[in-house]
């Protein structure tokens, strides 16, 4: 770690969260099985700090005894784990197949022109929003789909995403 | 309950729990029963549409009626008819209540359950008779379709083990240990003629015999639960609504191949999903069904579950087992398989199934291979001791599919194999949405190809389907209607297909792309004819040259849309016309003379790109023009024109 000298507390309450987590997994340094918990480890921290900056990514790396490109090759390997914080709300909108076909792509851009960023780019200025594309949740029966950290809102227009949008605005 | 520590103890759990199953199992049609359960969804996507809150507000209607006594709510698991979702039915009057809101939940409680009286107006309206029905035996969405993979699913609580083994859950994996040698097992399995449902077909029986004839002291049985083909959800459905299936299951195939751990590898993106399973899992584990010595024999086997993170590719088992490894999942060349040592979970031997085989097992194993094998348009030859030899044509038992996109009845149904097509799209899926035409039904989604109309009546098996240029894959049926433009959807898989490579081999990598941007031109009016040539070749090419399966088959789409609809290709480079309309660069929006200066469009317009007085006729600004289509759905007049 570069800061860990000035290290805010809240910062360093996370680490520690992360390290408990990762004694419980008994890792040994002479097992060359550790690896495989590589990925339960990364899940683990992505859910505490909310995404995987590379101090946490060589944290992780320490901590299993790996080195660092293992993990950072598995990070961008996966669509799940980002590197880049998300917003407060992070809006999924769900492109495969069935909610293709029921116009997911015309509520995925009338999102992107309402809040005026991309998918998979960087959150809105006021770093309430971040908007993904999402492979299939498996609730084709309501496509199109769009999600709000977790929440599945079904069969969706661009006029109710923009609402469903509005509301979270509105709470801030 | 007790620890089951013996065959006899689980029959006495079974005797015990039984009851517990009666009214869900009776169908006595009498509304004016006392006792009742209400059966709700609590699937995903029955969750989206609050079936929580809707159990909450039946259970608090129930309490302050005074009958909570009599009158249960349970929480099951997915009664596949999605698009109707939330279900609630009520047993044993056998009545179906479809789309029902937490709000329905008083009219509910005080007609029916007080005043035992049906609720006419939340009875599924059948389409073709435009008549309300109850009864869901009687529903044509249900009426055709023979639940074997999905038999527990909306019947049981997926949360409750007790309710599985009341409904003779774990006598299957009883049958094995106490009456079963592991080549039986394998035997039975093989003789069944059950093909791995995950897309392959290969026959389950003879996966696990080659793993069984490994002979080494540590073997995994893995369950592959990354469903990633976009459009398929039936996995995530039973894992839902039946998680002890797949693990008496996988206890099964480790008895059968003599392994000692299980590993379930599950999308991320499946979070109700890992919740059930480990609940499951833990509650085998407290009662003994998992663990060691299970019910008092030497067997001993436990599962531990590991967590995708977002890559289509990991539903290639080698790959998977990568990623298992906490390595990037790229696969590797086979042989060796994951049975062979050195190809299998740290390079042991290994069997790999998907969700919907391993549910399948239990079955097989109760009630017999012959029962199975009758089940669906199987030929096969056996040997004068019963034993299977090959296969002659077809498949045997059932098969789940997903039906969506343009289609009335979206949902999972699961029919047996010969099914024709036109019996899923028409008689269980009601018939194309909106009234539109059918197009074409793509299957075994990204890796698949599309089925046109004159196949319509070709009996579905993986054989019969690989002949026409699709497959079966994981059972995802996507339904396209006149509107949905083929070198669009070939577009939309590429694009899936290009995000999705995992960069090892260059056929792959490479060529997504470029056939991506090949389709790219297309659909914005920039293609030749040659270029579909050059498309076609280079399809060919990396079917023939990429490393795996996602590779190899990533092609199918274009293959397939090229062979059928050529001349929708065509339109697209000769004409600069999309026939379907969708391709934006392709048209532009124009108002005629049959508006009437309403203002709807104007409004509807996200850009305002519509100007126009009142009963003045309206101008689209082309600049503007986004063309999303929101001014064409609320047009009164019809006057708005594709040219």
């Amino acid at each position: 770690m570069c800061c860990c000298k000035q290290m805010s507390e809240a910062a360093a309450a996370k680490f520690a969260e992360l390290d408990a987590f990762i004694a419980t997994l008994n890792v040994d340094p002479a097992d060359e099985r550790r690896r495989g918990r590589l990925i339960q480890v990364l899940h683990k921290a992505q859910a505490i700090f909310g995404y995987l900056p590379r101090e946490v990514q060589q944290h992780v790396a320490k901590k299993l005894y790996l080195t660092e490109a293992q993990v950072s090759g598995v990070v961008s390997f996966y669509n799940y784990f980002h590197t880049e914080p998300k917003g407060k709300y992070c809006i999924d909108i769900c492109l495969g197949t069935a909610c293709y076909v029921k116009g997911a792509e015309k509520v995925m851009s009338e999102v992107e022109r309402v809040l005026g960023v991309k998918a998979d780019t960087h959150p809105t200025e006021d770093g309430l929003f971040s908007i993904s594309g999402l492979r299939c949740v498996g609730a084709c029966g309501l496509a199109p789909v769009m999600m709000v950290n977790g929440k599945v809102y079904g069969k969706v227009t661009p006029a109710k995403a923009v609402e469903i949008v509005n509301e979270y605005k509105k709470q801030g | 309950m007790n620890k089951i520590n013996s065959k006899e103890c689980l029959i006495a759990a079974y005797n015990e729990c039984k009851g517990k199953l009666v009214l869900r199992e009776t169908s006595a049609h009498d509304i004016k029963s006392v006792k009742k359960e209400l059966l709700c969804c609590g699937g995903t996507g029955c969750h989206a549409s609050n079936s929580k809150e809707l159990m909450e507000r039946l259970t608090a209607n129930i309490k302050k009626a005074g009958l909570e006594n009599d009158v249960k709510v349970v929480q099951t698991g997915c009664f596949g008819f999605c698009a109707q979702g939330p279900i609630v039915k009520v047993m044993p009057d056998n009545v179906f209540y479809v789309q029902v809101t937490p709000e329905d939940a008083d009219e509910i409680v005080e007609k029916h359950i007080v005043g035992k009286e049906l609720v006419e107006r939340l009875l599924f309206v059948e389409p073709q008779l435009k008549s309300r029905v109850a009864d869901y035996a009687k529903m044509s969405f249900y009426a055709k379709q023979e639940r074997i993979s999905l038999r527990n699913c909306g019947l049981l609580d997926p949360e409750d083990i007790s309710e599985y083994i009341a409904n003779q859950g774990y006598q299957a994996l009883a049958k094995c240990l106490f009456e079963m040698k592991p080549e039986t097992v394998v035997q039975e399995v093989l003789n069944s003629g059950l093909c791995g449902r995950g897309g392959a077909g290969f026959p389950t029986g003879l996966k696990w015999k080659i793993a069984a004839g490994v002979k080494t002291d540590e073997k995994y049985v893995i369950c592959n639960a990354d469903e990633g083909d976009p459009g398929a959800f039936m996995d995530r459905s039973i894992m839902e609504g039946d998680p002890n299936s797949v693990i008496e299951a996988m206890a099964i195939a480790a008895y059968a191949i003599n392994a000692q751990r299980g590993l379930v590898y599950i999308r991320a993106e499946y979070p109700l999903a890992v919740a059930r399973l480990e609940k499951a899992i833990q509650q085998a584990r407290e009662i003994g069904l998992l663990g060691d010595n299970i019910m008092g024999t030497d067997f001993s086997f436990d599962i531990e579950i590991k967590l995708g993170a977002g890559a289509f590719v990991c539903g290639e088992e080698t790959a998977l087992i990568h990623s298992m490894e906490g390595q990037r999942g790229e696969p590797t060349t086979k042989p060796p398989f994951p049975a062979n040592v050195g190809g299998g979970y740290w390079g042991c031997s290994s069997n790999v199934n998907n969700v919907e085989t391993y549910a399948t097992i239990p079955e097989i194993i109760r009630k017999g291979a012959a029962w199975y094998s009758k089940i669906g348009n199987w030929q096969a030859e056996f040997d004068e001791n019963g034993n299977f030899k090959r296969t002659i044509s077809g498949n045997a038992g059932t098969k789940v599919f997903a039906l969506a996109g343009q289609i009335n009845n979206v949902g999972l149904v699961e029919v047996p194999m010969g099914t024709t097509l036109r019996e899923i799209i028409y008689e269980i899926g009601g018939g194309i949405s909106g009234g539109r035409e059918f197009k074409a039904v793509q299957t075994g989604g990204p890796s698949g190809g599309c089925i046109t109309a004159e196949n319509l009546d070709t009996p579905i098996d993986y054989g019969n389907l690989a002949k026409i240029g699709s497959m079966m894959g994981s059972g995802g049926m996507i339904v396209l209607s006149d509107k949905d433009c083929m070198p669009a959807m070939a577009k939309f898989y590429l694009d899936f297909t290009k995000d999705e490579s995992c960069g090892k081999c260059t056929p792959c990598r490479i060529g997504t792309r470029r056939m991506l941007e090949m389709l790219e031109k297309i659909c914005d009016g920039n293609g030749t004819e040659e270029m579909l040539v050059d498309l076609e070749n280079l399809a060919k090419t990396i079917t023939d040259t990429a490393l795996c399966g996602l590779g190899q088959t990533a092609p199918n789409p274009i293959l397939s849309t090229l062979r059928y609809f050529k001349d929708e290709y065509l339109a697209h480079v000769r004409d600069k016309k999309c026939p379907a309309g969708t391709c934006r660069k392709l048209f532009t929006l124009k108002i005629n003379d049959s508006c009437i200066g309403c203002t709807k469009c104007k409004r509807n317009c996200p850009v305002n790109a519509i100007t126009g007085e009142l009963k003045q006729l309206h101008v689209i600004d082309q600049t503007k023009c986004i063309k999303c289509g929101a001014c064409i759905d609320g047009c009164p007049k019809k006057a708005i024109v594709m040219e």
